[in-house]
């Protein structure tokens, strides 16, 4: 089939593995669209899409604007910072006034678990959750299963192992299902106060020591630590500095194995807790390839849903 | 399915050559000119008329593969979703002659969506359009082509086909008319 099982992109929970390798295969033609001289196509030239955010974000959204942009769309921003969201407006009151404007899709980040899908019942535009609360971040999960099979030419097979907080990323979850649905191995390693308590009924090994669980990987997926979680009433470890010492992923240590894995970091990296500058700056690391890929992965998305109308 | 063969392998040949012989006329040695196939089945001609070119100039002529699917005006508007190919144009065309290439013309809105889809190569100099067959009558556009296989009289609701020798398990290069799906 060449369009998509679904409306909106809530999750990849969602999606079957034919949506997911029809999203591949578009982002490819893609990813040469951007590469070219001029990096626009007319597709989406009569559509018109609201990033509406929620929750603060910065690379998310200006991929998902350059996205629109390369597609000829009509793009308008929204962030709550400056809306009426802070003068008591309800989510649906505030996303109906944006449509009665002729907004074709959405793509919205919110704090709460399920606002997209909350939404998607209400209104007739296409949905893209950008990011919900700790559920689902769909397209980080697309583009990081994207740049495995660009470095390594399949997912499937694979192991991954996912460091760091899974207990508060939605990128981990969603990656989760889409390495799974792939047919990858996933692991998920990082201090027993991070990893949720039943995550190991998905099907996911848990590993708490470090060194073990990138002898066992192909590939890394290295999280941020959310410092912005840590400090409250619950602290989930002691200190900064014994994370990176205990959890922190450098040079040495990837050298010390026996095998030569790929690094990848969603974004914004904490330069010396999560991953050393050594790592980042690797030819190991495919940082920068997620992030040129994140283009080409969202336009993919945005156009088979426009597809769909 | 009724069918009428409008080329067979031998005449379809002939026609190659003949096609290929024009071309030379206006190009020359092709020093300034490249070819562009349409995807998804203009490819296969246009690679047919780069080995006859060949074995005339003794080298290989500029040939990129052109998708349209993004450059199309029919996107939401047509009822089954069609699959993107891959664009694969290892040249700019900025300044050069370029010769489209594409199997049967018929609407004449791949085309219009060919030369939209170019301008991302740059300015060619000069565009012509080689159509192996051509459906007279039935063009929505003000577009022709520079250089015809044949023409043809059909109707909108038939459906020309184009088969090559070893793609998708073709037998023999062959050009036939379907009819009617059931008669």
């Amino acid at each position: 089939m060449a369009e998509l099982s679904v409306r909106h992109l809530l999750g990849i929970k969602d999606l079957t593995r034919e949506d997911i390798e029809l999203i591949f295969e578009t982002a490819d033609h893609f990813k040469e669209v951007i590469n070219r001289p001029i990096k626009k196509v007319p597709s989406l030239r009569d559509i018109t899409v609201a990033n509406i955010f929620f929750e603060n974000s910065t690379r998310t959204r200006l991929s998902f604007e350059l996205a629109e942009k390369r597609l000829s769309a009509d793009v308008v921003n929204f962030s709550a910072g400056q809306s009426s969201v802070k003068k008591g407006e309800t989510l649906l009151d505030t996303v109906n006034n944006i449509l009665s404007m002729k907004v074709d899709m959405v793509v919205m980040r919110h704090s709460s678990v399920g606002a997209p899908h909350f939404l998607s019942r209400h209104i007739k535009a296409n949905i893209v959750n950008a990011g919900d609360g700790t559920h689902e971040h769909p397209t980080q999960a697309l583009l990081d299963s994207f740049s495995i099979r660009e470095r390594l030419g399949q997912v499937e097979g694979k192991k991954v192992c996912i460091f760091g907080d899974i207990l508060h990323s939605r990128v981990a979850l969603s990656n989760i299902f889409a390495l799974q649905k792939q047919g990858a191995e996933v692991m998920v390693c990082g201090p027993a106060t991070l990893l949720p308590k039943y995550i190991g009924e998905l099907g996911v090994k848990v590993e708490t020591d470090v060194r073990k669980a990138l002898q066992w990987c192909d590939v890394a997926n290295v999280l941020r630590i959310q410092l912005e979680r840590q400090g409250g009433d619950i602290a989930y470890f002691p200190s900064l500095r014994e994370y990176s010492q205990e959890f922190g992923i450098d040079k040495a240590l990837l050298d010390s194995l026996d095998k030569e894995i790929v690094v990848m970091h969603p974004g914004p990296i904490n330069r010396g807790v999560e991953l050393a500058s050594d790592v980042a700056d690797s030819e190991q690391a495919i940082i920068l390839d997620q992030v040129q890929n994140g283009v080409a992965v969202r336009m993919a998305v945005l156009y088979l849903l426009a597809q769909k109308g | 399915m009724q069918q009428q063969v409008i080329l067979g392998k031998e005449l379809l040949q002939v026609t190659l050559r003949r096609l290929c012989q024009e071309i030379l006329e206006n190009h020359g040695d092709f020093s300034n000119s490249v070819l562009i196939g349409l995807q998804p089945r203009g490819i296969y001609l246009a690679k047919r008329i780069q080995q006859i070119l060949k074995e005339d100039l003794g080298k290989d002529i500029p040939l990129g593969e052109l998708d349209i699917t993004f450059h199309r005006d029919d996107f939401r508007r047509r009822g089954t979703p069609l699959r993107a190919n891959a664009t694969n144009v290892p040249f700019l065309v900025e300044g050069k002659k370029v010769v489209l290439v594409d199997d049967v013309l018929f609407t004449g809105r791949s085309v219009r969506a060919a030369l939209d889809a170019m301008t991302a190569f740059g300015r060619p100099e000069k565009v012509e359009l080689l159509a192996l067959i051509d459906r007279c009558y039935t063009r929505e556009l003000p577009i022709e082509a520079d250089y015809v296989g044949k023409e043809i009289n059909s109707m909108i609701s038939q459906k020309v086909n184009v088969q090559w020798e070893g793609v998708d398990g073709g037998e023999e290069d062959k050009v036939w008319l379907v009819l009617s799906e059931n008669g």
